[in-house]
């Protein structure tokens, strides 16, 4: 068997499609949604994948319907609670959680279940799971960018140079490294704002099928081609290496 | 090895039958395409919903100046001006299976496989280099006729430099005698030819030359051709970061005026006024942006062919624009 990734990540796409398809109630396809996820963490840890990124809500999608948006942040509570019981599925795989994006944005109840979350995984340490809320990545670029800036004029450097290890340490995604494969369901073929930056390298992977109906075969597949592709991965992270010592 | 594991799969799961490899599904445009204009601006969450307006002309993504999020009240549906349009084109320029209002403005293009296709052929990597550059004039000569405003290639990436001297030395006098007999034509056919990328790398007289013939033709409106070299999406946020780091230090910006309207005007991109790519083709089978534009791409339908480069023609490019009119570009709604 070849090299596991190291970091996979989700762009959890086609739950309202797969609501409409069954004829469910609107928000029905959602929470099918978050047995797939369940489903696809425990393929990841079960495997020994360390580090999981699910793209969860993005800034773009509070342009939906209130009601909709609504339905979507009391899941998001309830499920984030849930992962705070010691029976959770983080629990059980030692897996330290952290929500990734502007948290601000958030509705306080939502927030403050987000911030109870990460501080009880907070001494979990054998897997992470990055959760994107109120998340784009060119609004992590953008608060990067201010942070990095911000930094170097502190400093009082008169000619401030900045490279690109002072922005990826400002990034929120900085918790994590650079993620293998990002796989996104129901056949679309776009990034859709997410992990721009961390992507540069990365293997996409757009299986056909909607997200609530994501299994087995379609993690493996994706596990099997990064697996074929590996060997040029490992080419470009020695040359990333040179960049980086040659000051980019 | 991937043979053995796929067949040991099948045999443990019976029921199902595994996926090919990349397995892209058309979803058909609903009726009234959705057009989403994306606002520059700091987004933050609306207090009431905004409507989009909607139009005909789906599929292009927005200029910095057009910034139409209507409320909810003013739910009408208009035709908006087609933000492609190109009144210059005759209709039926098109070949049939693709509609005009919605053709994309900007189409990228990662340009591989050359390597692997004179190595198919038993020839020297420089033929497949040579191939790719009548591939490179059959798309620009494609692009004009179809109306599209930008095309974007990832002619040589700051990885690049890494390959064998020899191989390096060919792209470059390559590039120069490209740009050489480009130069004239461009002119006649006003086509606007501008360079992204860490050109204080390449040879000086390629420098000089790119200098000429981005002057000479910045004027021409009709079509823009970028050609990436020595460039790197990562390199080119880098430098965007640093020149507002410079601004902020000399007072010409506040720190607080960092946004994403801001990065864009500072990003080599800067030279066009259509940024963003609406389409990126890459082929040659790899599933991955391999450091190309990466803030550009945010929105950007992406399209994997198998066909290596120098392959790649009118009936491929027509496959990347019909698989391109058939999705549905959402923004996130």
């Amino acid at each position: 068997m070849g090299p596991l990734p190291n970091h996979i990540a989700f762009i959890m796409d086609g739950n309202r499609r797969y609501a409409k398809k069954l004829n469910l109630i609107d928000g029905a396809g959602h929470k099918v949604g978050f047995l797939a996820v369940t489903s696809m963490l425990k393929f990841c840890y079960e495997l020994g994948v360390r580090n999981v990124t699910i793209y969860a809500f993005s800034i773009d999608n509070f342009k939906r319907s209130p009601e909709e948006v609504q339905s979507l942040m009391e899941l998001m509570q309830e499920k984030i609670e849930g992962l705070i019981k010691d029976e959770s599925i983080v629990n059980c795989y030692g897996v330290r959680v952290y929500f990734v994006g502007n948290l601000k944005l958030l509705s306080e109840p939502v927030r403050l279940a987000a911030e109870r979350a990460m501080l009880a995984t907070a001494k979990n340490s054998k897997a992470v799971l990055s959760i994107c809320v109120a998340y784009t990545s060119t609004n992590e670029i953008v608060n990067a960018v201010e942070e990095s800036v911000e930094e170097k004029i502190e400093h009082h450097e008169s000619e401030p140079l900045i490279k690109l290890v002072d922005i990826e340490k400002h990034m929120y995604m900085a918790v994590a490294p650079d993620p293998d494969i990002i796989i996104r369901t129901s056949g679309e073929a776009r990034l859709s704002n997410f992990l721009l930056w961390q992507s540069a390298f990365c293997y996409l992977y757009s299986p056909s099928v909607l997200w609530p109906e994501i299994g087995l075969r379609h993690f493996l597949w994706a596990i099997l081609n990064f697996q074929r592709h590996h060997s040029y991965l490992n080419k470009k992270g020695e040359q990333l290496q040179h960049l980086l010592q040659d000051g980019f | 090895m991937v043979e053995t594991l796929t067949m040991v799969f099948s045999l443990r799961f019976s029921s199902l039958s595994l996926p090919p490899h990349n397995t892209i599904t058309l979803y058909t445009l609903p009726h009234v395409p959705n057009h989403r204009l994306r606002s520059t601006s700091n987004v933050s969450p609306p207090s009431s919903t905004l409507l989009i307006k909607h139009s005909l002309c789906p599929c292009a993504a927005p200029t910095q100046q057009q910034h139409l999020l209507v409320p909810e009240e003013e739910e009408e549906e208009e035709e908006l001006k087609c933000i492609n349009e190109s009144p210059s084109l005759e209709n039926d320029s098109l070949p049939p299976g693709l509609r005009r209002e919605c053709m994309p403005r900007h189409v990228a293009v990662i340009m591989d496989g050359n390597r692997r296709w004179a190595r198919l052929r038993d020839l020297h990597v420089g033929s497949g280099y040579e191939a790719g550059v009548k591939s490179l004039k059959t798309l620009i000569e494609l692009c004009c006729k179809w109306g599209i405003r930008v095309l974007t290639v990832f002619a040589f990436s700051t990885d690049n430099w890494f390959r064998p001297k020899v191989e390096v030395e060919f792209l470059m006098s390559l590039f120069e005698g490209g740009v050489k007999d480009e130069m004239g034509s461009s002119l006649r056919e006003n086509i606007r030819i501008s360079v992204i990328g860490d050109i204080s790398k390449l040879p000086k007289s390629l420098e000089e030359l790119i200098i000429n013939v981005e002057e000479s033709t910045k004027n021409n409106s009709q079509f823009q051709l970028i050609v990436a070299v020595s460039y790197s999406g990562r390199y080119d946020l880098v430098q965007a970061c640093q020149r507002i780091a410079m601004k902020v230090k000399d007072g010409i910006i506040e720190l607080t005026d960092v946004n994403e309207s801001l990065i864009e005007q500072e990003l080599e991109t800067n030279c066009t006024d259509f940024p963003y790519p609406d389409l990126l083709i890459r082929t040659s089978g790899e599933l991955r942006i391999s450091n190309f534009m990466l803030w550009q791409l945010a929105y950007t339908e992406l399209f994997f062919t198998q066909s290596l480069w120098p392959d790649f023609g009118e009936a491929d490019f027509l496959e990347a624009l019909q698989s391109f009119q058939q999705r549905w570009r959402r923004y996130g709604e």
